[in-house]
């Protein structure tokens, strides 16, 4: 249909010649449709673009008066034009991509999964709770001398933990070598190489002659804390203690202090802890003992200190609810593994 | 050791309703753990009674000999019970529980029809009441009034506890060191057992009938009492009440003589031994064992004696281990008719020593170990003498003394001294009453006191010593939490920081962490091909297998059983690591052992330090299987040589330090496929495949992949300022070189880089190609350059990578393949 040119420029035509094109807009199926539809109503030779080139040849009134309803008929087509083409590419691209889909629950290609052995973690998560407040973390050999791991810790030639059933000793005897029985010989290298003020704690593998059974292992792991400073009570060992313990097992445990005996400290305690309803012992501790002060070289009139030592296995059995030593100590990946690296 | 409320009670004034758990708490307070509370009779109901047997029925018809018995219960007529045991004969008095009792276990007894008769009830022993471990037979009493309660009569209802005590608290073995301490706890009156008006008396009476007493080894015991005592009537029984207190501390009655040497050990803590007299040559004796060779003790051991030995001998043979074991030919028996009651007050060490020497540990030397009170060396042998006469109708001959306890000391304490260790103000009756509840004597003068402890206390020497008394008296509870706080800037130390990263970087890595126990054998060792310092092991005196009887040299072999029992469990791709010390046996100081009454000379404290051998320590990692598994996208991928090699160069990488790569041999990596590792010229790491044998002899899989990094060695480098991030663009130039096959890929990228210069970011091998035969392979690099203030041209570029060409030629004759 070619309009006449007597109908160019009426209302109703440029009208008319809008709705034929939306219409036709509306009815385009695809992008191909839309295309001839732009072509034959928006484009160069639609009637409405072949109606605006016509414009000049009027007079100025009619000009404006036309150009604005073309202006405006142009402006809705392509509008409306653009947002049919917009939402048949959007169907286009959903049918294509969606012959692509795939089962998103497929394994990927499978690493190992690795992981920290739980004593490392919680020697970890300890060192950083005691370095936060200051303490220094202190290492020793395995393999120690008698006069580190005894003597000097007021433990005797004669004393019973001396004998074969409880320590390691290593050949020839006249070395005087023994597998070190705690980690308390660290605190004496660390007194006898710096001065005070000393804040250390000394984690480590000790060993001790006992058949691994369900709650004991011949090599294990300790930590143990010494203090040696002026003004130092046993306040300050129970204070110390009392953050350690609230640290590892939560801010609500308590703690309780035993009178014991070491030969290393005086006054000694037993520290237990309440932890699910029931006192757990927790490992020993004390005022450190002026006789091992002197033996360091350290003024027991000027200095004071505490220590104290706690086994990690028993510390990490407590915590996790663990009930068998042997899945600590025999190296199946599958308990480690558990725990990844820390803190899931 | 056990003791029973009843007998507790007699010396602790304790309130009528205080319960068990009270007690037990009060005991804990002041430092004394106990191990269990033992309700005795609460699974016991009765009627049990007093019954005497009137006839013996012997039925002989049956497996085992069984006797029908005939019991007086006062019930007016005869009542008939089966009985299997057969230690009493008619007139004895036993203990018969009756139809409707309940013994311990819930066992019911009822009147049943057996073995063809019908038993009115059961004859007991002490085992079936519960009241000790005795089922060898029926008991037996030695006094009692027919049909009363029997329950009554064995003071069956008790409450026995069981209390650990520590090894500076002797004196708290036994009834009369617990009750003061649980007197002192509670705060409640105590009556000392100890307190008894005649030991003067018994001293003072001598004679040269009696046996005579002498201290030859003076560093064996400072004091000795030896009383002799005529045994009127030696047969007479050991009273019910005495042998039922015996038992519930846990030993046997076994005759009036040694039941009350025991008793009063029990009541006081003072170990007694009574020696026939009649069997003793000249005097009893304190001697070393050095003139002496065997000595048969009471549990018929025939032993050597040490020299070590401290001994009680007569002119001319052992008597007794001292403090530990008597010998059997003094054994006090029925028919013994005089005794040497011996009481002294023995060096506690020397006891010890005994006792290890002899692998003997008795009530007695467990007593004097912990150290015994040298005052009681004369009061507990009164004791027991006035208990002979009473119960023996014995009489004392004479009091043989040799020797005298050393005087305790005085100590003077301030509250500044006490608050200054606890860190509690106590007052001055808090202090005061402590201390006097542990016996201790005290002088009060404004803030300071002084003390004297109590002759069973020598333990109490300095301020620190009565400090722990006051606390633990007071209660630990008393003493108040505070927190101090060390020095700011507290850190890890670099090699333990190096040790965390890594440890964690092995597990995101896809490794799991293992701790073996460090012990292994030479079979393993051999097996490995260990050679020069790693076969270099120190072997432990005492292991706890003789499978494992050496410490490690590796990691190895640890890491090794680890893969083993993880694949026994159905592992099949699996990478373990561990981080520890090894042991080698290279050459170490002789030792130093200095005295520790002061800090030892610098010169003696490098001494001990080189005394202790070097432990490196290493990390290791073994693996086998997939590291990437096999599955729905096709084949994974194994673990191989060039994955151990990977992960020994991370962990350098990871430090800090540059590396050499070199091929080497060494056991127990294959010999082609293992990697040396040198960081400033010294071998830290060795990484490859395992020997293919020791895959086979060991039943791992093959192509099992190894690696060992000695992080001890590597060394500590300082924070170096961080590159300058250039935006110039990089200029990218690939080579391709035709080299020896000998020539190590990492020897040629070396000098590559080296001939690039300085503008050279990076150099990365992309491809290799071994099939050009004449012995030649070639490598391609691509090597990146980059300036800081401009862009290179490609002239610039050119002459760079002719640079890195050129030394790569002369060192290694590599030309450019065409």
């Amino acid at each position: 249909m070619t309009p006449s040119d007597d109908a160019l420029f009426t209302d109703e035509q440029i009208k008319s010649d809008e709705k034929l094109a939306i219409a036709a807009i509306n009815a385009a199926k695809n992008l191909e449709d839309l295309k001839q539809v732009k072509i034959d109503f928006i484009g160069d030779k639609s009637p409405i673009a072949k109606a605006n080139q016509r414009l000049g040849s009027l007079n100025p009134e009619q000009r404006a008066q036309f150009g604005k309803i073309i202006g405006a008929a142009r402006s809705n087509l392509n509008q409306i034009f653009s947002e049919k083409n917009e939402s048949l590419e959007r169907e286009k691209d959903a049918h294509a991509l969606l012959t692509e889909r795939v089962d998103i629950t497929l394994p990927n290609r499978q690493s190992l999964p690795g992981g920290l052995h739980p004593l490392t973690l919680l020697t970890n998560e300890i060192s950083d709770l005691f370095l936060g407040i200051g303490y220094e973390v202190k290492e020793g050999p395995e393999l120690e001398s008698e006069w580190l791991n005894f003597d000097a810790l007021n433990i005797p030639a004669d004393h019973p933990a001396r004998t074969m059933q409880d320590t390691f000793f290593i050949e020839p005897l006249e070395a005087k070598l023994v597998l070190r029985t705690h980690t308390s010989p660290v605190q004496i290298r660390t007194m006898l190489d710096q001065k005070p003020p000393i804040y250390v704690i000394c984690p480590g593998k000790v060993y001790r002659a006992d058949e691994l059974d369900a709650t004991h292992t011949p090599v294990f792991h300790q930590v143990e804390g010494l203090v040696i400073d002026e003004n130092i009570t046993m306040a300050d060992l129970k204070g110390t203690l009392d953050y350690f313990a609230k640290s590892i097992f939560g801010g609500d445990v308590k703690t309780r202090l035993r009178p014991s005996y070491f030969p290393f400290t005086e006054p000694s305690a037993e520290v237990d802890f309440y932890f699910n309803g029931r006192w757990i012992e927790w490992g020993g501790c004390g005022m450190v003992n002026e006789k091992v002060l002197i033996a360091c070289g350290i003024d027991p009139k000027r200095y004071s200190g505490f220590a104290f030592g706690m086994g990690l296995e028993r510390t990490l059995m407590v915590k996790y609810g663990i009930e068998d030593m042997h899945d600590i100590v025999e190296g199946d990946i599958r308990f480690s593994q558990h725990f990844g690296t820390g803190k899931r | 050791m056990k003791i029973p409320l009843t007998w507790l009670s007699k010396h602790v004034a304790l309130p009528a309703k205080i319960s068990n758990e009270a007690i037990a708490e009060a005991f804990v307070k002041v430092g004394f753990e106990v191990e269990s509370v033992i309700v005795q009779g609460a699974d016991l109901t009765g009627p049990v009674k007093v019954g005497k047997v009137v006839s013996i029925e012997e039925l002989s018809d049956h497996k085992k000999p069984i006797r029908f018995v005939g019991l007086d219960l006062g019930e007016g007529k005869t009542r008939f019970v089966i009985c299997g045991a057969r230690n009493f004969k008619v007139n004895d008095l036993v203990v018969v529980a009756l139809p409707g009792s309940v013994l311990p276990g819930n066992f019911k007894i009822s009147a049943r029809e057996t073995y063809g008769k019908l038993s009115n009830g059961m004859i007991c022993s002490g085992k079936e009441l519960g009241i000790s471990d005795d089922s060898a037979g029926i008991l037996v009493l030695p006094s009692g009034k027919i049909g009363t309660n029997a329950l009554d009569l064995l003071e069956v209802n008790d409450v026995i506890f069981d209390i650990s005590v520590n090894p500076d608290r002797g004196y708290a073995m036994s009834v009369r060191g617990l009750a003061r301490e649980l007197a002192g706890s509670l705060n409640l009156k105590f009556s000392d057992p100890a307190h008894i008006s005649y030991v003067k008396k018994f001293d003072a009476i001598k004679s040269t009938k009696g046996v005579p007493v002498k201290i030859e080894d003076k560093d064996g015991a400072d004091l000795i009492y030896l009383r002799t005592i005529d045994l009127v009537n030696a047969r007479k029984k050991t009273p019910l009440w005495m042998q039922r207190r015996i038992e519930k501390c846990g030993m046997r009655s076994i005759s009036l003589a040694v039941d009350i040497t025991n008793y009063v050990m029990l009541e006081l803590g003072q170990p007694l031994h009574a020696f026939d007299a009649d069997v003793i040559h000249g005097s009893i004796r304190v001697s070393s064992g050095e003139k002496f060779k065997r000595i048969i003790t009471l549990d018929k051991v025939d032993r050597k004696i040490s020299p070590t030995d401290l001994l009680i001998t007569d002119d001319s043979n052992a008597q007794a281990i001292a403090g530990t074991m008597g010998g059997l030919n003094s054994e006090v028996s029925d028919s013994t008719k005089r005794i040497a009651l011996e009481a002294a007050h023995f060096n506690s060490m020397k006891i010890a020593k005994n006792s290890r020497n002899h692998q003997l540990s008795s009530e007695a030397s467990r007593r004097i170990e912990r150290g015994t009170d040298p005052a009681l060396a004369a009061i507990a042998s009164a004791r027991a003498t006035a208990l002979l006469i009473e119960l023996a109708d014995a009489k004392l001959i004479s009091t043989a003394i040799a020797g005298s306890a050393k005087k305790i000391e005085s100590v003077k304490i301030s509250t500044q001294q006490i608050e200054a260790k606890l860190g509690v103000k106590y007052s001055n009756k808090q202090i005061k009453d402590a201390l006097i509840a542990i016996g201790a004597k005290v002088i009060i003068a404004a803030n300071s006191f002084k003390v004297t402890p109590p002759s069973w206390r020598p333990d109490l020497l300095t301020v620190s010593d009565l400090c722990e008394e006051i606390a633990r008296l007071n209660g630990y509870a008393l003493i108040p939490s505070r927190l101090s706080i060390g020095k700011a800037g507290a850190k890890l130390t670099q090699m333990q920081q190096r040790k965390r990263n890594m440890a964690i970087m092995l597990a995101n890595r896809g490794f799991t962490e293992v701790i073996n126990y460090p012990f292994t054998n030479q079979e393993m060792v051999d097996l490995l091909g260990f050679s020069g310092d790693r076969a270099k092991s120190f072997k432990i005196l005492n292991p706890m297998s003789e499978q494992a009887p050496l410490l490690r040299t590796h990691l190895i072999p640890g890491l090794l059983s680890a893969l083993q029992l993880n694949i026994g469990r159905g592992g099949k791709n699996l990478a373990l690591f561990e981080v520890g010390s090894v042991f080698r046996n290279i050459g170490n100081a002789d030792p130093v052992m200095p005295e520790t009454n002061k800090r030892p000379s610098s010169k003696v404290i490098t001494q001990i330090y080189e005394s202790v051998p070097k432990q490196m320590l290493f990390v290791g990692g073994v693996m086998c299987g997939e590291k990437i598994k096999s599955g729905w996208q096709g084949a994974g991928e194994s673990f191989v040589w060039s994955d151990a090699v990977a992960e020994a160069i991370a962990i350098i990488e990871s430090t800090g330090n540059s590396y050499e790569l070199v091929n080497t041999e060494l056991a127990p990596w294959h010999p082609g496929r293992c990697a040396e590792i040198k960081v400033n010229g010294k071998a830290v790491a060795h990484a490859g495949e395992l020997h293919p044998r020791v895959c086979a002899k060991l039943n791992l899989p093959e192509r099992t992949c190894v690696f060992a990094v000695i992080i001890s060695e590597l060394p500590l480098l300082t924070e170096s300022p961080p590159p300058k991030i250039w935006s110039f663009p990089a200029a990218v130039q690939d080579v391709a070189l035709l080299i020896d096959s000998t020539v190590s890929a990492d020897a040629l990228k070396q000098s590559l880089t080296r001939g690039a210069g300085e503008l050279l970011e990076s150099i990365e091998l992309f491809d290799r190609y071994d099939q050009i035969g004449a012995g030649k392979i070639s490598l391609a690099f691509t090597l990146t350059f980059r300036a800081s203030d401009r862009t290179l041209t490609s002239e610039e570029v050119a002459k760079y990578r002719d640079a890195a060409v050129a030394m790569a030629a002369k060192d290694h004759s590599a030309t450019l393949r065409g």
